[in-house]
Order: C-alpha cells, then structure tokens, then sequence
C-alpha cells in the first residue's frame, strides 16, 4: 500500500510504496496504477508507475494537490486488475556481432557463455516498469550468478533491439540510445513499434517475458 | 487539391510542428513534449484566430526560411523574434504578434529569437501534419508525430488546408520578460544533501550549458555534492523536475525528457516559471529560489489569469 504521499513540485503527487525492489511491492504498484487510469478523476494528465513508486501528473488548472492526494487516498482499489498482464516470448540471436559483452561477462562472472545464455534463458522475467525512452522494458530478476556492474564508460550508441543485463535486471533498447548494460544479443522483433498508433508498445508493466534463442539464420528470416 | 503550401529553403537550427502535447504515455516512456513554451503558443493560435490546439511550427536560436505558394493568407509570428518578408527583392520589417499577409512567392526568413530560444509560427488556417496519439507534436527521440517524428528537412514542402479570410491586423500587445531567478518547489530528495550544497544550490549561480534542448537544461556551477547516494532506484520524471547527476552538476527535465531517471532530485521548478525557464538561452547565469506549495500555487493561477486577459483582451 502508499506509504506516503508528497507533492513532486506543483503539479504532480508523489507516491511512495518502500524503498526495496520486488515484485509484490511493484504489483502495488502497478494495482493503484490501473486503477487510477480506471478512476476518470479530473486532471490526471500521467501517471508513470516504477519499481516502488507511482508519479501522476495532473493538469494545475483543473485539480490541486490536496484535492487529487485525497480522492488517490480514498481511491477503492478492486483487485485483480491486471487483466493486459501477459506472458510474452521474446526471441533473441546471440551471434557474436550481437552479444556486444558476452566476453567481458565470461571474465567479470567467471562463468563460461554456454553457462550465462542457459542460465538466463531458463527463468521468466517480470517487467517492473517501461520507459525512459519509449517502449523500454526494465525486467527482473536475474539469477544472483549473472549479476553484472554497468559497463564503467557506457556507450555512446547502443544498437536498436539489443539486449542489456545488469545486476538484476535485464533490459530491451527499443530505439538506439547511449546506455551502459552488458548487451548479450539482439531480437528481431520490435518492441516499440512508432507505427502503431494504438498500444505501440509490446510488453507494458507487469506482464512477464520470456526470451529464447534463436540461430542468426532465423534472425535474419525475422527481420525481412 | 493542396495549391498552397511552403517550400523549405533552410530548415533552421531545431524546426519542429507541436500542439499542447500527449497526455497520458508516460507509463510506455513517451513524454508531454508540446510547445516549449505553452504560452507563446497559445497566444500564437489567438491571433490566428484558430482552436487553441491547432499544430504550429516551433523553431529555435535560427529559424525557418520558407517560400510561400498559394492564396493571400494571414500568418504570424510569437516570442521575442528578429524575422521578415523577401517580397520581390523587397525586405519588409516586422513586429511579432500581429497578423500579417503572406502572398504568393513570398519568402518568409525567420532570422534569430532575441536572447532567447524558442518562437512560433502560426497561420490563419493548419498545417497539414499527422498525429500520433492524439498528438501532432514531433518527438525527434521517439520518432514519433508530425513529419515522421522528424525535424525540418531542406527541400521539403509543408501543405496547408482550411485557409481562413484574412484576418484584421489586430496585435497583442505583449513583452517577454526575461527571467533569472527560478522559483522551485524541494523534490523528494532534499535530504540527500548537506546544508551546505543546498546553501549553494539556493544561492549561487548556475550557467546555462550548451548541452540543452527540448529534452533538458544542463547547468554548470559550483558541485553539488551528495551526502547519502549519487544514484536512487529510477523512478518517474515531470517536467521541471531538477536532477544532480552523480558529477554533482544539475539537470533540469523539459518537455521532451526520459519518463523515468535514477539520479536524486534536488527540487522542482514551478509551473508558472516553466515557459520563461525554456527561453533562457546558453551562456545565460540563473539563480534558484526556494517556495512553499501553496506560493507556487497561488503565482500559478495569476499566470493563467495574466494569459487569460491577454487572450480576452485581443478578441
């Protein structure tokens, strides 16, 4: 439940649920969030759920913080209402030209590649939150053996689709960006899809992931 | 069908279509974005006598030069801006927010913003752009909105439709004023600080970096040092929002910022400070001062009532 509620500047609330990460706090989470874009009360413009906390924007002309602090305080909350939450298959090739960090892993985890991919292909991953930048997954957890540091310098550009790990999450880089994660593949499949103009992302908070592996031939078959 | 519209003959620095932005995709990663400054847009779309979310083009530092092909139309121009009409080897001077009459062949050269960053461009009729969720605003990042999410490109042709009668030549009378002292609200991890780096922050001056643009403000000034954790769990953004980066520099989040970021925020400039915050141009020194909620709150509705009267006035 909201621990505390405190105003994020003028027009936005501020909602805590804890400081540990874990999935029964971010299911809170991702609870009020529902709920809330359920409510219809007046002048929420955003609400951006992440691992223990929920922000909602509101529009300062129509509502105030204490009027929205006390409808979200008196919000009734039904349960089980994450109907969207879904189990997505995610493929990814981890042809060398992909699996930008595979070598630095093997050294920094002391653990051979056959190891790392069978060991993270072998657990479903819960997405805690999206974006960032658009569309992007934050997933967890990983097994404790594959938790990894950011790289010390990220990149400047981290390709389209890669896959990133660190600590214990695990990441997709829907749109090229500079970032830091150890990338270990690449899906041919696109998550964000600026096309669409209804629901353009694939995996959205709360659904659960799971990634298998796919030959570069079949990669390549995907993407055409 | 589209006999009036406008070639690009130089795309300018930043040139992008907006609206009042998209509600509600915070939680996919896409931000407001919309004009930067809102209410410069919407004094834009009053001259022009249009629905007040009618897409205009935003430009910033250099803008446009368009060549004109069509009909009479009336157009006109918002925010502190040096621009003028080419018309048959002939420079006509002009003012901002008034309308003006656009002819065929007219080359339309917006030259500079005035110490400050962002003007807009409205005409007696629409653009004819596409949406995206609701939206036309370009989002260069996400690639998303008018112009395939793109800036403008030299060469391209923008069409328009619905173009209105001309329109009197009425003018608002209106001053941008200039701003140093941004008013904040403390963010939710004050206490990250000692007493002595909120001192600084709340009485020092900071420089407007280059490295700023429609995503953020990046300042430098004295450091901003840490006392708990450089780093916090990422958790959702607004607008506004002022970040120390674990370099201890600040970071101020604008429209088109990252829905979500890990570094502490120190605070979170006031909504009625917003649209004369994203005008202070590079090379600028500005102060932060600290207010309660419910100062913020007040000083708001006398922004919106100020742009209200503004509005009322010209009609």
């Amino acid at each position: 439940m909201i621990k505390n509620i405190s105003n994020l500047g003028d027009a936005a609330l501020y909602c805590d649920f804890g400081t540990e990460v874990n999935k029964e706090i971010n299911r809170n989470v991702i609870n009020y969030f529902n709920n809330l874009r359920d409510s219809n009360f007046l002048g929420i413009t955003n609400i951006t759920p992440s691992y223990n906390k929920l922000v909602i924007s509101f529009d300062l002309k129509l509502t105030s913080f204490a009027k929205l602090k006390k409808q979200v305080e008196n919000l009734e909350l039904k349960k089980n209402n994450n109907p969207k939450n879904n189990l997505i298959k995610i493929p990814v090739c981890c042809a060398e030209e992909f699996a930008l960090d595979i070598k630095r892993l093997q050294k920094l985890l002391k653990i051979n590649e056959a190891k790392i991919y069978e060991t993270f292909f072998s657990k479903n991953y819960y997405c805690y939150m999206t974006g960032f930048i658009a569309g992007m997954p934050f997933l967890g957890d990983m097994d404790k053996s594959l938790f990894a540091k950011r790289l010390e310098t990220p990149r400047v550009k981290v390709p389209k689709n890669s896959i990133g790990i660190t600590e214990q999450f695990c990441n997709i880089y829907t749109f090229e960006s500079p970032g830091g994660w150890n990338i270990i593949g690449k899906t041919p499949v696109d998550i964000f899809d600026n096309k669409k103009n209804t629901e353009p992302n694939l995996i959205n908070p709360g659904d659960t992931i799971s990634f298998y592996p796919i030959s570069k031939l079949e990669y390549e078959n995907k993407y055409e | 069908m589209n006999k009036n519209y406008f070639k690009v003959l130089r795309p300018g620095i930043n040139s992008t279509f907006q609206d009042n932005g998209r509600n509600n995709f915070y939680h996919i990663g896409i931000p407001f974005s919309g004009a930067m400054d809102n209410r410069n847009f919407i004094l834009a779309n009053t001259i022009s006598n249009n629905e007040i979310n009618n897409p205009v083009l935003e430009f910033a530092y250099q803008g446009p030069k368009l060549k004109y092909i069509g009909e009479n139309i009336s157009i006109n121009v918002t925010g502190d801006v040096n621009f003028k009409i080419i018309r048959k080897n002939k420079n006509l001077e002009l003012s901002c927010y008034e309308n003006i009459i656009l002819e065929n062949n007219d080359c339309l050269d917006i030259l500079s913003t005035n110490r400050s960053v962002y003007g807009y461009l409205s005409i007696g009729g629409t653009f004819e752009v596409d949406y995206y969720l609701n939206s036309c605003s370009t989002n260069t990042k996400a690639k998303i909105g008018a112009n395939s999410g793109e800036k403008l490109e030299k060469g391209q042709i923008i069409h328009l439709k619905n173009i209105k009668k001309i329109l009197p030549k009425n003018k608002i009378e209106y001053l941008n004023s200039k701003i140093e002292n941004i008013r904040i609200i403390k963010g939710p991890h004050f206490d990250y600080f000692s007493k002595d780096a909120i001192d600084s922050f709340l009485s020092d001056e900071f420089n407007v970096t280059k490295l700023s643009d429609r995503m953020g403000i990046r300042l430098k000034g004295p450091k901003i040092s840490n006392i708990k954790n450089t780093n916090i769990k990422s958790e959702g953004l607004v607008k506004g929002v002022i970040q120390i980066t674990a370099d201890g520099d600040p970071i101020i989040m604008l429209s088109d910022h990252g829905t979500i970021g890990g570094y502490p925020k120190i605070g979170v400039v006031i909504s009625a400070d917003y649209d004369k915050l994203v005008q202070i141009p590079p090379g600028s020194k500005i102060k932060f001062k600290e207010i309660n909620l419910k100062d913020a709150e007040t000083i708001f509705k006398l922004y919106e009532m100020e742009t209200q009267n503004l509005i009322s006035n010209f009609k």
